[in-house]
């Protein structure tokens, strides 16, 4: 992975291709979900998708914060052979998931939301994946690439 | 420099002698950089109070974050303050006490053959310092007055308005957060009582993006309301919003959804027991 450039204020420079954040607080997961919105436009992304690897972005970005004690973002535009798309990466050092199942199952929650964030996002996205453990922490991948 | 070479005159005591001089001369550098905006007899009635108050310090120089330095910081406290409030770039703001080192050096260098001066040091020291207390009490301003502006945007923001008797919408534009849904579900019941109505319609046409967060949001304003005997309807939602929320698993239970504020508007008027229909009588 090739971060291109490392800011903190005012969103993505018209060149940039990927951007990493810290997320400690409310406006930091404000300034993910544009970054997200901004490379997925690059990308090509349909609104439909803009909309859902946004909304994803939203929801993990959150839960980075609010359940693992704050964390970074890692948002870039990648390609293979064929498509392009937007990937995200959440990291923190938090508490870990310890049953993960059931955090995926939906409607399970430990912070009184809906707890319909995990489970969502992975719908909304192409790839998704769930790396953490106990006392571990947690890192999160998604990507949606542009049909 | 050879004027400023090792000698009996310090420079604190030069500047006490010299006080006329160099006020009349920092407080026009300053007015000079301030055109149009602050008028010279302000720029003095605030300048000169600061320099009066380091004058009777001097043996307390250049340590400003002491005691004695109070009646200074809080000085330029207010004359950044005021100077922030009035549209000057921090850099301006602070250049004005750095004009002061040049107001007191520039008139001791107009002395050659006189004795040198001591302190020289000391007293730039305190310049800068007093520079950072200037920029810092720019920023705290300026951070309050955003602050404020934002409190204001949110409240600016959300609009509870009266689409009819009994009958209100608040079109909902940008992010939803805590902070504006509690200012929004505020609003709302407020304008629920005062206006006696019965109908909401909760249009969230200009919000980008629906997740939990904002769904958990939508609910709680819809049941606050429902507490109060009234009825919302969502509209405006757009066919991205209805995928994003059906893949998230978020269900608006028996609230009622419309794609349009002008469907929302006719359910709400039917449910209130109005016919709207066309006059048969041609125009
Ligand atoms: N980064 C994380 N670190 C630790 N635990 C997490 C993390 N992300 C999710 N979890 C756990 O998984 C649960 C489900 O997450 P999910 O996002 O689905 O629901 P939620 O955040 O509780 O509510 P919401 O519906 O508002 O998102 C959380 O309640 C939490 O216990
Ligand atoms: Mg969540």
């Amino acid at each position: 992975m090739t971060i291109v450039q490392h800011w903190s204020i005012d969103g993505v420079p018209a060149d940039a291709q990927a951007a990493e954040f810290e997320i400690q607080s409310d406006a930091d997961v404000v300034k993910v979900r544009q970054a997200a919105r901004q490379l997925a436009q690059k990308a090509a992304l349909s609104i439909v998708d803009q909309t859902k690897i946004v909304t994803a972005v939203s929801e993990l970005a959150r839960n980075t914060l609010i359940h693992g004690g704050g964390g970074t973002a890692q948002v870039e535009i990648v390609k293979n052979e064929k498509r392009v798309g937007v990937r995200a990466v959440f990291m923190d050092e938090g508490p870990g998931i310890a049953d993960t199942t059931r955090a995926l199952s939906g409607g399970f929650s430990t912070g009184g939301g809906l707890g319909l964030g995990l489970s969502g996002s992975r719908r909304l996205v192409d790839a998704f994946d769930l790396d953490t453990a106990p006392g571990r922490g947690t890192r999160v991948t998604v990507t949606k690439w542009a049909r | 420099m050879k004027t400023l070479a090792d000698g009996g005159y310090d420079i604190s005591a030069f500047f006490l002698d010299h006080r006329d001089v160099i006020a009349r001369d920092w407080t026009q550098r300053v007015a000079k950089n301030s055109t149009g905006r602050i008028s010279a007899a302000e720029t003095q009635s605030e300048l000169l109070p600061i320099l009066d108050a380091l004058l009777k310090i001097v043996g307390e120089w250049p340590n400003v974050s002491g005691a004695p330095f109070e009646e200074v910081r809080a000085l330029l406290s207010e004359y950044s303050r005021s100077r922030a409030r009035n549209g000057f770039s921090p850099a301006e703001t602070a250049t004005a006490v750095f004009a002061l080192r040049d107001a007191v050096l520039s008139e001791a260098n107009k002395n050659p053959q006189g004795p040198g001066y001591t302190g020289i040091e000391r007293f730039s020291q305190m310049i800068d310092s007093l520079g950072l207390i200037t920029f810092d009490a720019y920023v705290r301003t300026r951070e309050t007055i955003i602050t404020s502006q934002t409190e204001q945007l949110l409240e600016l923001s959300t609009p509870v308005v009266k689409l009819w008797n009994g009958i209100l919408a608040v079109p909902l534009v940008g992010t939803l957060d805590s902070a504006r849904t509690q200012v929004v579900m505020e609003a709302l019941l407020q304008m629920l009582v005062s206006t006696e109505s019965q109908h909401a319609i909760i249009d969230i046409t200009g919000v980008p993006a629906v997740d939990t967060q904002v769904a958990q949001h939508l609910l709680k304003t819809v049941m606050a309301a429902r507490l109060m005997g009234a009825e919302c309807v969502i509209s405006g939602i757009r066919p991205q919003i209805a995928q994003t929320i059906v893949a998230l698993g978020v269900e608006f239970g028996d609230i009622v959804t419309k794609a349009s504020l002008a469907d929302a508007l006719q359910l709400t008027l039917q449910r209130s027991g109005f016919e709207v229909r066309k006059s048969e009588r041609k125009a």
